[in-house]
Order: structure tokens, then C-alpha cells, then sequence
């Protein structure tokens, strides 16, 4: 991500033939224009998100219950960042993330590298496979988690899991209640494998199309076998942007889990063995208690967290560098 | 790295194609896995158009002993479940979310893009800045601003602050950097300005890359959840989603009814993805193009 067009557009001098008086493009015309293409966006920008954060960082530092303007006796410093920091609830959902995120980052990265791969050595149908692994991406997570709970995991004879267990003998499973055992990671990892698996299958796709096929002509020469070696050391490496991309999609969208977590779960997902970060900052500035200087402590803290995972992830996996794709 | 010598090319070598026996495999296990992938589709339809009595059989049906049409009328009859009106939100936001997003982002990405302007560095780093905090995260700072604006169970609540996309702007600005200057300069001596050669040349001749950022704004638009949550309060200020979840999460659930207002709320999409998959399929690769 460089910037790197200070010198773009010299504007043509000549205005000989020119039909519109206003043409003469003096440096403050120019800067108006430009205020007038950003401007918009930039006032939205300001209005939308940094006033928001700002005012959620002053929130963060109150005792704001029901309110978004407390008075200066509410002030209690940085109490709220102490609370959730200590706070059991806050800690677990954080932990929470990190089994779901340990559960569907590398099996959604595998899956999809899979699919590709496979969709990319196919000859026919090669569209129709693409459409079918892509077709999930056009349901919510509303959808899906209505599909999944009602139909496929539903805790009863009908659903469709048990069903087929029962072909094998075997006993209903409550797939989604109760913790013991849990198994409503299933319910939840299947769910989002089976949505995004095929929209990071795509960009696995157009990247595959990306490498040059001398490469492997040239492997084939030097008496590479197709299969695995070709893979491990020509495909793998070539992928190596999109495979940090894919890893950084991924982990920030399971970061935000909460759609079908809030679905499938009993309580609105408000139960202690399986809330998200997200669900416990909605439940606690949201729910009953409008707890808006805690909720805005909780978010920033999230936020940071995000930023650091992000920027050590790509560290790590060299991204971000100049141009870094 | 292995240098390429000209030899005999090997006709068809590439990424993984293998023998024939291995070709083979790889099509039953796609078939195999296109199936799957299927099924929940399967099961929408067929509960959709089930009684009750059919769903919850002791044996499994994979077929409604007769199909019921009349679910569609009695989901909308229903006057305890919006689902009318929901769709009618649904579709204006969409539709408005994916008209405003586009007109400011990609003003704004072309601004950034052509127009030299000392400061324009200062403004890319504050649009980039908001990429670090992911959207979710902000649900609460944001539903302090629109309910303090008075917002809340309204549609401009649910419109008006996810029309300014960072990451949508961002994209913009990459892409007209890669727009062929030679196309604006012809213009410029035409006598055009920066607004007209914009909407004259650019625009027209953008239309690809415009589709596929539409196509993916109005998917992530009709399926977001979060933010219609947040800000639809009141019923009438529902989107599909939330009527769904709602309905979802009711002690009693109508299972026929249930599904056929799933399967209605996918139904524009289902036309997006036959009809304009080929943007959607540029639109993702595009988006991927972030990190």
C-alpha cells in the first residue's frame, strides 16, 4: 500500500480550444476539486467513525450507564478497563475466540486451498463445481443458523444428524445444548466452513490462475513429479500472498463472530461456555444493563487487540511490507 | 530458480494434473463434496414446502408427501410475523446502501487517485487508519452517534453510517490509479474538468470493475445482521434478517413458515448469483486483494 502518486496528473497547460472558461486550472481550483470528490466521504468518515471512537474512548472512562452524555461526577478514570480486564466473563469470551479461531482458521485455510486445487485440475463442469462451493456465500448467517438448527442439528429424531446416526444405532445427540460434551463447535465450525469456505476458494482460484506455467514446465524438465512435489514447491510458495490474505480474512472475521453464535445458541448466545467478544460487549452495553462505559472499555480493548494480531500476524508472515502484494 | 529451456512443451502440465486415474478421483470426490454443500439448500426447500407433520416424521422424507404452495401465502397472512414489510426494508437498504456506497467511494477513490492536492497523502492515511479497527467492533461507538442523532429504529440509522467504506474507497483509489490516463488527457483537451471527465469518461468506462462492487455491497448489505440488529428496535424498522432470527428464536416455531421465510430471503440473491456471479466472482477477488 504505497502512495505513491504525488506527481499524477499534470495537468495539460494548453487551453486554446477551450469551450468552458472555468478550465483555468489554478492550484486552489485544483484543491477544490479535490474537496469536492472527497470531501463527502471524508466529512461521513469523520462523523460516522472517528467521532464515534473518539466519544466511546471519553464513554470508556465513565460510569455511562443509560446515557451518552454522563456528567463529570461519573468520571471514574480508567475503572472500566480495570473491570474487564479482571473480569471473568470478558477473559473467557476472549479465550472462547481463541478455540473457535484455533478450530476454523486452519481448516477453513485447508478446505479452501483444497477446493481450489481441485476445481483447478477438474476439465469438466469446472463452472459448475465453482458455483455450487460458492453458492453458500449468498445465505446469511441468519439463514444458515436457522438451517443448521432447525434441520440439520436440530437436538431431535427428525433432524437430519441424528437421522443418519440412527441408521448406525445410534442414540439422538443435543447437538446444541449444553456443554458436555460440546458439541456445538461442530455445529458452529460446519456452519461457517460451509459459508466462506467457497469465497476464499475463489481467491485461491484466481491466484492458481496466476502462476506462470513455465514454472512447471520447467519443474517437469528438471524431473519434478506432478502431485505433492510440484505443490510443496512451486504452488505452495507461488501462493504465498493470497495464503496470508486468506489467514488474515479469516482471523479478523472470526474475531467478529457473532451472528451464529447469537442464533444457534440458547440465551441469544448469552451463555458462559461459548460467548464471543462480541456477544459479551452487546450483552453488557446493550442488554439490561446499558452499561455503555464498560461496553465502550471492552470494545477499545478488543480493538487494540485486533490491531496487534493483525500487525504481528503480518509481521510474522511478511506482510505488509511495501507493496505487499 | 530453474531456468526454462526451450524444449518440447508437455501438453497439459500443470498445477496438479495427474493421471488419469487421479483426474477421476478428484471429479467423484468434487461430486461427493458439491452434494454436500448442497444439502442445506435441499432441506430449506423441502421443509419449505412441507407440512409439519411431513418434517417431523419418525422416518426421514426426502420428499414432501404433497407439496404445500399455500405456505407462501399463509407466511405472508401472517400478521405476527412482518415478513412484508421486512422484505421492503431489506431491499431499500440494500439498494440505497449499494447506490451511496458507490457514489462516495468511488468520488472519493478517484479523488485520491488523480487529483494532486498537498495534503491528499494525510487524507489516504486517515481513510486507511479505519481499516485497522474492523467495522463490527465499532457497532457500539457508532450506535452512540445514531442514537443520539435520533436514529434508532429508522431506516436512515440503518443507511446512512455504513455508506462510508473505508475499505470500498480504498479499492476505488487502487483501481483508478490503474486507469489508463491517456483516456482523461483526451478529455481534458476536450475541455472537460476533473467532474466531467469523472462521470464523462471514467464511469462509463468502469463499469465491470463498478458491477462488481456493487454486486458484493448489496450481498453484504442484504445479509448483515449486527448492525440491523443494533439499530432495528421496533418491528416495523426490521430487516429480513432480524425477522428471521426473531422468528428464530420464538418458543413456538412454525417450521414450514420458518423455512419458507428463509427460502424467500434468499431468493434475490439466488438471481444475484445466476445472473451476475461473473462480477461477484471479480467482486471477491478483488475484495481478497486486502489483507
Amino acid at each position: 500500500m504505497a502512495v505513491t502518486d504525488k506527481t499524477a496528473d499534470p495537468a495539460p497547460a494548453a487551453a486554446g480550444t477551450s469551450r468552458r472558461p472555468r478550465r483555468r486550472r489554478t492550484f486552489g481550483g485544483r484543491n477544490l476539486a479535490f474537496w469536492y470528490f472527497v470531501g463527502p466521504f471524508l466529512l461521513g468518515l469523520i462523523i460516522f467513525t472517528y467521532i464515534p471512537v473518539g466519544w466511546s474512548a471519553y464513554l470508556s472512562l465513565f460510569d455511562a450507564r443509560n446515557t451518552v452524555t454522563p456528567t463529570s461526577d461519573d468520571f471514574v478514570g480508567f475503572d472500566n478497563y480495570v473491570t474487564m480486564l479482571t473480569n471473568a466473563d470478558f477473559r473467557r469470551s476472549l479465550i472462547t475466540f481463541s478455540v473457535f479461531a484455533a478450530i476454523i482458521v486452519p481448516i477453513t485455510f485447508a478446505s479452501s486451498l483444497g477446493l481450489a486445487l481441485a476445481v483447478n485440475k477438474v476439465r469438466i463442469m469446472r463452472a459448475f463445481f465453482r458455483s455450487v462451493f460458492f453458492l453458500p456465500f449468498a445465505c446469511s448467517y441468519v439463514v444458515a443458523s436457522l438451517v443448521w438448527k432447525m434441520s440439520i442439528f436440530a437436538g431431535v429424531r427428525y433432524g437430519m444428524a441424528n437421522t443418519v446416526l440412527g441408521w448406525f444405532g445410534i442414540e439422538n445427540i443435543p447437538w446444541l445444548f449444553g456443554n458436555d460434551p460440546p458439541w456445538f463447535w461442530l455445529v458452529i465450525a460446519t456452519l461457517r466452513l460451509w459459508i466462506q469456505c467457497g469465497f476464499y476458494m475463489i481467491l485461491f482460484i484466481a491466484a492458481l490462475q496466476q502462476i506462470p506455467e513455465h514454472l512447471y514446465e520447467a519443474a517437469y524438465v528438471d524431473g519434478a513429479k506432478p502431485g505433492w512435489q510440484t505443490f510443496w514447491h512451486i504452488t505452495l510458495p507461488q501462493l504465498r500472498a493470497s495464503s496470508v490474505a486468506v489467514l488474515m480474512l479469516v482471523l479478523i472475521a472470526a474475531y467478529q463472530a457473532f451472528d451464529e453464535f447469537w442464533n444457534l445458541l440458547p440465551n441469544s448466545g448469552n451463555v458462559p461456555y461459548a460467548r464471543t467478544p462480541l456477544i459479551y460487549l452487546f450483552h453488557t452495553s446493550l442488554g439490561t444493563s446499558q452499561d455503555l462505559g464498560r461496553g465502550s472499555a471492552g470494545a477499545l480493548i478488543l480493538a487494540l487487540l485486533i490491531a496487534i494480531v493483525t500487525l504481528l500476524q503480518g509481521k510474522i508472515l511478511g506482510f505488509g511490507k511495501p507493496e505487499g502484494r | 530458480m530453474v531456468s526454462t529451456q526451450h524444449r518440447p512443451k508437455p501438453v497439459g502440465y500443470k498445477a496438479g494434473v495427474g493421471s488419469r486415474a487421479s483426474r477421476i478421483a478428484n471429479f467423484i470426490g468434487l461430486c461427493v463434496i458439491a452434494a454436500v454443500f448442497l444439502i442445506p439448500f435441499y432441506l430449506i426447500v423441502r421443509n419449505a414446502l412441507s407440512t409439519t407433520e411431513d418434517i417431523t416424521a419418525p422416518g426421514w422424507m426426502w420428499f414432501p408427501t404433497e407439496i404445500q404452495w399455500g405456505n407462501v401465502a399463509e407466511l405472508f397472512n401472517d400478521e405476527k410475523v412482518p415478513m412484508a414489510r421486512s422484505l421492503l426494508n431489506s431491499a431499500v437498504v440494500s439498494v440505497l446502501t449499494t447506490v451511496g456506497t458507490l457514489f462516495l467511494c468511488t468520488t472519493a477513490g478517484y479523488g485520491l487517485a488523480r487529483i494532486p492536492y498537498r495534503h491528499a497523502d494525510k487524507v489516504f492515511y486517515a481513510i486507511l487508519a479505519t481499516l485497522m479497527v474492523p467495522s463490527a467492533i465499532t457497532f457500539l461507538p457508532s450506535f452512540v452517534m445514531v442514537s443520539s442523532l435520533g436514529w434508532v429504529s429508522d431506516l436512515r440509522g440503518l443507511i446512512i453510517p455504513t455508506l462510508f467504506n473505508g475499505f470500498v474507497a480504498f479499492l476505488c483509489r487502487q483501481y483508478f490509479l490503474s486507469f489508463p490516463k491517456e483516456l482523461e488527457e483526451a478529455a481534458r483537451v476536450d475541455g472537460l474538468g476533473y467532474w466531467g471527465s469523472f462521470w464523462r469518461i471514467v464511469i462509463p468506462n468502469s463499469k465491470g470493475f463498478l458491477a462488481a462492487i456493487a454486486v458484493i455491497t448489496f450481498v453484504t448489505s442484504w445479509n448483515s445482521f449486527l448492525w440491523p440488529l443494533v439499530i432495528g428496535r421496533s418491528s416495523d424498522s426490521w430487516t429480513v434478517q432480524v425477522a428471521l432470527s426473531t422468528f428464530l428464536t420464538a418458543q413456538t416455531v412454525n417450521l414450514p413458515q420458518l423455512f419458507m421465510a428463509a427460502a424467500v430471503a434468499i431468493l434475490p440473491l439466488v438471481f444475484v448469483f445466476l445472473f451476475l456471479q461473473r462480477f461477484l466472482v471479480q467482486g471477491v477477488a478483488q475484495t481478497g486483494l486486502k489483507g
